[in-house]
């Protein structure tokens, strides 16, 4: 069983460049067809500062740092044996190339089902731009297979 | 249709997603900065008690904010949730669908709550979703 005493944990928050080639590569990736998200003079003309920051380009955040699964490890969870089980995310602002993002994540909240087989951990984060306006918070939730432990 | 014409029953257009390849999840990987080998290692994800790599859950929920987004202004997008239901893997052939099950109509914002689903070409359900979009009426 994971060890619930770490509900609540905090990270310290992660400085986040939202960058004009991440998010072409980014839009390359998830096959945007809208040129808002990779064409800068395209995005101007249409009324935007930059390029637009898709809806799960938020994803990228947690990863951009030295050890994106810290959580994990403090759980001791095998990477190999977790699957994504749910993401969530409330927009409040935009997000665009040029952004300074912060983000501030805790473990929200630890729980299982089917007898402990499956447990599932949720990982809340919140983000500000560089104007401290919060543009959006997430909630990603893995579940760890414990069926093959047993 | 016009955005605000939608009513309660009304599906937006599906998107189709070319067959799921490798090389698309490498690139995802590198784009995201998600590099859990289970995604690009057909040796780890054997070792993890799979038979091969498995797209990651969030490319795919990419494909689907981009079946919203072709509809929606980006900015007219308040919550978008996904439940991740099965994995889905290399060569599946993906459909992003939505469809609009409530209206609110409050000080002249509408809110329209969609309900989305992602099914490989056999209708398997790879990932439920929903949004909720605001708008304002005119």
């Amino acid at each position: 069983m994971l060890d619930r005493s770490l509900i609540g944990k905090s990270y310290p928050e992660i400085i986040f460049s939202v960058e004009k080639q991440r998010l072409k590569l980014f839009a390359k990736a998830t096959q945007q067809s809208n040129p808002i998200y990779f064409d800068e003079v395209f995005a101007k003309k249409n009324g935007y500062p930059s390029i637009l920051a898709p809806l799960t380009f938020l994803t990228t955040v947690g990863y951009d740092q030295g050890k994106p699964y810290q959580y994990l490890q403090d759980l001791g969870v095998p990477i190999g044996n977790i699957l994504h089980a749910s993401q969530e995310y409330t927009n409040y602002d935009s997000i665009y190339a040029g952004d300074e993002l912060r983000m501030e994540s805790r473990i929200g909240e630890i729980y299982d089902k089917k007898e402990g087989m499956l447990e599932f951990v949720s990982f809340v984060s919140k983000y500000k731009n560089q104007k401290r306006i919060l543009v959006a918070e997430s909630v990603s939730t893995i579940v760890l297979r414990n069926n093959e432990n047993k | 249709m016009k955005i605000n014409n939608y009513q309660i029953g009304d599906e937006i257009p599906s998107l189709n997603i070319n067959p799921i390849s490798r090389s698309m999840l490498a690139l995802y990987a590198e784009a995201s900065g998600d590099h859990n080998p289970i995604h690009i290692d057909i040796d780890f994800a054997k070792k993890s008690g799979l038979s091969d790599v498995i797209a990651h859950g969030m490319l795919v929920m990419s494909f689907l904010a981009q079946a919203i987004t072709n509809i929606f202004p980006q900015e007219s997008i308040k919550k978008f949730d996904s439940k991740f239901i099965s994995m889905t893997n290399i060569n599946d052939i993906l459909t992003c669908e939505g469809k609009v099950i409530d209206i609110e109509l409050k000080d002249s914002i509408k809110k329209l709550f969609l309900n989305l689903v992602v099914l490989d070409e056999l209708g398997v359900k790879k990932l439920s979703g929903s949004a909720i979009i605001e708008l304002i009426e005119s």
